[in-house]
């Protein structure tokens, strides 16, 4: 083979249709996929977490509040359906961690795969598993007395949402897990975001019971306006403008963490 | 003949021993530069990892990589293989700059060793296979490489199940096979048989012989002299993220000028006074094995200090378990370069340096 073979063979390869990266794509996620069946210890806990908070305001905390004019449980538990699918992008960030940690990154960065088929069969496997967790906490809410009530379509609509929502976190998480880079410390790193977004939101109380200074932040910000727009799809009313700020808040979060990750992956050393 | 593209002939060529060149092809091998690295340095925060580092591996040949950690080997081999980008010079595989063509460089070379691992919750044929798949080869190509390559790594039985049941050795084979599966013409191996039992490291050396003569070119650093004089064509010395010496294993003997003059002791303690009355005679200061208790001293005329050295500890009433001269070993030569010992051993013996 003559150096200009070689040179000719790799200047070919160097171009990667989308073709070939949807097959790096597909090879990524089946290897995240199988990484997830053989790991069930790890899709239990992120299903407990959810379980506990759901359980803790149905028939703990729940009989304290009132939120005039809805029925609690209906009111609740869609935000717990979100919190399901934040708490399961935490792996993403926890894997990518771990993938950096023993060198996985390295030998995949060393291949001529596509560039984005990596972190994209990451998030892609791991909303695959929340859509798992998801189906797993939405099965607990009826059994605890949560009710769908507006049209199938509207109802499918709101927990399409939930999961868009959740896939564009993953990217958020995957930030988180290649900036951390171990996977402790990417434990701790991803839990904070989780939890001020989640807490500080519509998701447990009306926003309107925070005092003022909270609530400018409480109003805005992407779990509030997602969980108002998911109860709105399931049990009607307006719901347009609290859609199009959810949809903006997940395009929006998916563009600058898809940019800012594979930023990081290309760059990545351990 | 065009290895890289070989997935597109009908026929699926073996993983190793396919190559054909032609006359024109053996005979222009020599002497064309497939790694060139050309005043390359990169720091880690303050540290100097690399410092100006310079080499060539030509086509076909092996390089070895000889130093202890810390001596910038797995940082020039990361920047090789495009992940990590130098901060000064230029390096190049197969005429390709390592930034300007990282793309293209991925596609003809392979990387394995302690940074690039293979996945535990896979099972072999699964870590191959995805690396195969990755490589963009067809379907039908990965899956008969993969079955190839681990029947060639006595891992045929082992094959379908999780890596985390393999021992050390079997990781390292499979962490090989998977750098093969692309049929690289350029092969990185970041001490490929660190922690490894003599027997598995054998056939691993037979393996890179055997790559070798199929006219892949490799690049692999370690720490254990023998590995470096039986597999090298050249050694590059590297310290302290420089080249310290660099030639083949002869040149670099020669280097020393000569032989070396052994002597061990019976008596622990004649140590240190039988180093003292045998100093005059050597080229450089003796050096002291206290484990061995030995001392080594690099000597001109081997024959003439033979016969001084044996007299004069004689008369000295020193008994002796052992008297010789013989041709310095690779540690001796760095010794003598570096001035320092470096805990690079002749004999893989510990795993603690790979297994994080």
């Amino acid at each position: 083979m003559t150096d200009l073979a070689i040179r000719h063979s790799a200047a070919q390869s160097v171009t990667i249709t989308p073709r070939l990266a949807l097959r790096d794509m597909k090879g990524v996620t089946k290897r995240n996929l199988l990484r997830i069946v053989r790991t069930p210890q790890l899709v239990v806990m992120s299903i407990v977490q959810p379980t506990i908070i759901l359980l803790l305001f149905r028939y703990v905390l729940g009989g304290a509040f009132h939120v005039p004019g809805v029925n609690f449980v209906n009111f609740v538990v869609p935000g717990i359906f979100l919190e399901a699918v934040l708490i399961g992008g935490m792996t993403t960030a926890l894997a990518l961690a771990q993938d950096l940690e023993v060198g996985m990154i390295d030998r995949f960065r060393s291949l001529p795969m596509a560039r984005t088929a990596f972190l994209a069969g990451r998030t892609l496997a791991d909303t695959c598993r929340n859509v798992l967790a998801l189906g797993f906490i939405i099965g607990l809410g009826l059994l605890v007395g949560f009710r769908f009530q507006n049209s199938v379509g509207a109802c499918l609509a709101g927990i399409a949402l939930i999961v868009t929502f959740g896939y564009a976190f993953t990217w958020l998480y995957a930030a988180v897990g290649l900036t951390v880079k171990d996977p402790q410390s990417a434990q701790m790193a991803a839990i904070l975001p989780m939890f001020i977004l989640f807490f500080a939101s519509s998701a447990l109380v009306p926003v309107s019971t925070m005092p003022g200074w909270l609530q400018a932040f409480a109003k805005h910000q992407p779990v509030t306006v997602t969980v108002d727009a998911v109860r709105s799809l399931f049990e009607g009313g307006p719901v347009y403008h609290d859609l199009w700020q959810a949809f903006a808040w997940c395009l929006g979060i998916f563009v600058v963490f898809f940019t800012v990750s594979l930023n990081l992956y290309h760059r990545a050393t351990r | 003949m065009t290895d890289v593209q070989s997935h597109a002939r009908p026929e699926v060529p073996p993983l190793i021993g396919a190559r054909r060149e032609t006359a024109n092809e053996r005979t222009g091998r020599q002497g064309l530069t497939m790694i060139e690295v050309e005043e390359v340095g990169k720091s880690f925060g303050g540290t100097r990892a690399l410092d100006e580092i310079s080499l060539t591996v030509d086509r076909g040949t092996v390089l070895a990589l000889l130093g202890p950690n810390g001596a910038g080997k797995t940082t020039l081999i990361r920047i090789l293989t495009t992940l990590l980008r130098p901060d000064r010079g230029r390096a190049r595989v197969a005429g390709m700059d390592v930034e300007a063509d990282a793309k293209a460089i991925r596609s003809i070379i392979g990387l394995a060793g302690q940074y690039a691992t293979v996945d535990e919750l896979l099972t072999g044929r699964e870590n191959l296979e995805l690396i195969g798949l990755l490589s963009h080869l067809d379907k039908k190509v990965y899956r008969h490489r993969t079955a190839e390559a681990l029947d060639r790594m006595s891992l045929s039985d082992a094959a379908d199940k999780p890596v985390k049941t393999y021992s050390g050795g079997m990781r390292r084979r499979l962490d090989l096979a998977a750098s093969l599966i692309g049929r690289p013409p350029v092969l990185f191996l970041d001490e490929p048989t660190t922690g490894l039992d003599p027997r598995t490291r054998n056939d691993l050396w037979q393996l890179i012989e055997d790559l070798v003569a199929d006219g892949t070119t490799v690049l692999l650093t370690t720490q254990y002299m023998e590995e470096a004089e039986h597999l090298a064509d050249q050694i590059a010395v590297l310290d302290g993220g420089r080249v310290v010496a660099k030639g083949t294993a002869d040149e670099l003997k020669d280097h020393l000028g000569g032989n070396v003059l052994q002597v061990r002791m019976a008596d622990r303690a004649d140590l240190e006074r039988a180093a003292a009355l045998i100093a005059d005679l050597g080229n450089t200061p003796p050096v002291l094995d206290r484990e061995l208790n030995m001392v080594s001293l690099p000597v001109t005329d081997g024959t003439r200090v033979l016969i001084a050295a044996g007299r004069t500890l004689l008369d000295h009433g020193i008994a002796l378990n052992d008297l010789g001269v013989c041709r310095p070993s690779l540690d001796d030569v760095f010794l003598t370069i570096t001035g320092h010992r470096t805990g690079l051993s002749d004999e893989p013996n510990d795993e603690s340096n790979w297994q994080r």
